[in-house]
C-alpha cells in the first residue's frame, strides 16, 4: 500500500514503484508533481499546523457561541437528511422544515469535525509511529492509519466539490448570508435573509 | 468618527447594506491575504545550501520549528514495535547504494572513530562482534510510503559508546556517520543515536552483512526513516552542530524521526 506520500498536496513521489498505480503517470504529469516528495512533506508538515489550529479555533468558537446546538444533529436529523437529499435530487417537491441549517448539512457539518479530528489522530500516528505508539496501536497499526489518513483525504475532495457545488445552487442569497453570517455573530441574521423571500412564513 | 454626527436612525437597508460592505470587504480582504500569503510562500526562495537545502526558506523554518516541538515527546521508554523472526522479510528491500557500491573487503575495513580530542580510534569489526549481540525485527519505514519488516543484528550503539568509553562524545548534540567514500553522510541528533533500539548492524537475517546492505557494517535505526540508516559505515564523528546530512541538502527534514 504505497498509495501515500504520493498523496500530499503538491507533492508526492515514489520513483516509479508498480503497486496498485493510485494516480497513474498522466495524473501526476498533468499536475506538473512528479518526485517531489521532498517539497511535498515540507508543505505537508507546514500546513498540518494550520488546519489542526483552524480546526481546534473553530470547534472552540462553536462551543464557546453555542452554535453547536445548530450544527450537531438531533434524533431526527438522520431521517430528515434522506428527505432533503429527495429533495435536492429533485424526486420529492418538499423538503422537511429546518432551522438554520437542514437535517442533511447537520450531518455533514458533524461528519467533517469527525474526519478533521481522525485526521490529525491518523496523522500523528503515521508521523510520530514510535512516539505515540499508542495513537497508531488505536488506529489498526501504521498500515490502517495510512489507509484512513488517505481515505479522510479523499473525502474531503468530495466534500469541497459537493459543497461548491450546492453553493452555486443555493445562489448568491445565500452565499452573501454566508459571508455576512460569519462576521455578524451578536446580531439576528434574520434582516439578511428576510430581502429576498417572503415564502419562508407561509 | 466624532465629527459628525448620525442625523437620524439608519434605515434598515441602509444597515444590511453597510453590514454587506464591511462582511464583504473583510471577506475579500482575508481572501486575497490568504492568497498572497500562498502565493508569497511558493514563490518564497530556496534557502542557501549548507548543512540542509533544497527547501522554500520559510518551509525549512516550519521543518526546524515542528523539529523542536516533537522532540519533546522523544523518550527512550518510547520503543518501536517488535515483530517475531517469522514476520520478517526474506528478501530485504535495496533501495540505494549512494556509497555503497561494490564490494569492499572486510579486511581493509576498519571503523574510524574520531575523539572530541581528535584522537582517532580504529575499530575492527571483530571487535565490535565481541561486543553483546542485539538483534531486532521491526517495521523499517522509508519516507517514500514504503515499510518493510526486516530482521537485523548488531551492537547497540549505545553500548558500543559505553565499551570504548565515549561518555565526553556521548554528552554532544550529534552523531555523524560517513561512507568510506564520503559519498552518504547522515547526521543524527544524540538521543536517537543512544535510544536502546539504535544498532551498529554487521547482519541481516541471520547472515553477515550483503554488500548491498552496507557490508560490513550499517546503521539501523528505527527511530528514523530509511534515509538515516547509513550503509556501509566508514567513519564516525561527535559534534555540538548538526554533522552534513545527505538528504537533508535534498530538501528533506533534517530530523526525520519517528
Amino acid at each position: 500500500m504505497l498509495i501515500y506520500w504520493a498523496n500530499d498536496e503538491y507533492s508526492i513521489t515514489i520513483f516509479g514503484h508498480t503497486f496498485v498505480r493510485f494516480f497513474p503517470d498522466w495524473y501526476y504529469n498533468l499536475l506538473h508533481i512528479p518526485s517531489r516528495l521532498a517539497e511535498g512533506m515540507a508543505f505537508h508538515f507546514l500546513f498540518m499546523w494550520f488546519f489542526t489550529l483552524n480546526g481546534i479555533f473553530y470547534i472552540l468558537y462553536t462551543i464557546i457561541s453555542g452554535e453547536w446546538r445548530q450544527l450537531v444533529p438531533n434524533r431526527h436529523s438522520f431521517k430528515e437528511a434522506w428527505l432533503v437529499l429527495l429533495h435536492d435530487l429533485h424526486i420529492r417537491k418538499t423538503a422537511p422544515p429546518q432551522d438554520k441549517y437542514n437535517a442533511a448539512q447537520r450531518i455533514a457539518y458533524t461528519a467533517i469535525i469527525i474526519m478533521g479530528i481522525g485526521s490529525v489522530i491518523t496523522g500523528l500516528a503515521i508521523y510520530k509511529p514510535v512516539q505515540f505508539y499508542y495513537l497508531t496501536w488505536l488506529c489498526g497499526g501504521y498500515h490502517f492509519a495510512r489507509i484512513i489518513h488517505f481515505a479522510l483525504t479523499l473525502g474531503y475532495v468530495f466534500f469541497f466539490l459537493i459543497h461548491v457545488f450546492q453553493v452555486v445552487l443555493a445562489g448568491w442569497n445565500n452565499f452573501r448570508s454566508v459571508v455576512s453570517g460569519f462576521e455578524v455573530i451578536n446580531e439576528q441574521p434574520q434582516p439578511v435573509i428576510e430581502t429576498p423571500h417572503e415564502d419562508e412564513k407561509a | 468618527m466624532k465629527t459628525k454626527k448620525p442625523k437620524k436612525e439608519l434605515t434598515i437597508d441602509q444597515k444590511i447594506n453597510r453590514r454587506n460592505f464591511i462582511s464583504f470587504a473583510t471577506f475579500i480582504g482575508l481572501g486575497s491575504a490568504a492568497f498572497g500569503g500562498y502565493k508569497w510562500l511558493y514563490n518564497s526562495p530556496i534557502e542557501t545550501s549548507g548543512i540542509t537545502g533544497g527547501t522554500r526558506k520559510p518551509l525549512r523554518r516550519a521543518l526546524n520549528k515542528t523539529e523542536l516541538f516533537f522532540r519533546n515527546f522523544f523518550s527512550n521508554n518510547h520503543l518501536v514495535k517488535t515483530y517475531p523472526k517469522s514476520m520478517a522479510a526474506k528478501v530485504v528491500r535495496h533501495n540505494s547504494d549512494i556509497g555503497s557500491e561494490g564490494k569492499l573487503p572486510p579486511e581493509n575495513w576498519k571503523l574510524q572513530v574520531t575523539k572530541k580530542s581528535g584522537e582517532v580510534l580504529q575499530v575492527t569489526l571483530d571487535e565490535l562482534r565481541a561486543l553483546p549481540k542485539t538483534e531486532i525485527v521491526f517495521d523499517f519505514k522509508c519516507v517514500e510510503g514504503w515499510d518493510q519488516i526486516s530482521h537485523w543484528g548488531g551492537v547497540k550503539f549505545i553500548d558500543f559508546m559505553q565499551h570504548f568509553k565515549l561518555d565526553n562524545e556521548a554528552a554532544l548534540q550529534y552523531v555523524g556517520l560517513e561512507t568510506p567514500d564520503k559519498q552518504y553522510y547522515v547526521g543524527i541528533d544524540m538521543p536517537s543515536a543512544l535510544h536502546p533500539q539504535t544498532l551498529l548492524a554487521y547482519e541481516v537475517n541471520d547472515q553477515p552483512l550483503p554488500g548491498k546492505h552496507g557490508q560490513p557494517l550499517r546503521l539501523i535505526i528505527p527511530v528514523k526513516y530509511g534515509i538515516k540508516n547509513l550503509k556501509r559505515i566508514g567513519s564516525i564523528t561527535f559534534s555540538n552542530t548538526r554533522p552534513r546530512d545527505y538528504w537533508a541538502e535534498q530538501g528533506y527534514d533534517y530530523y526525520s524521526g519517528l
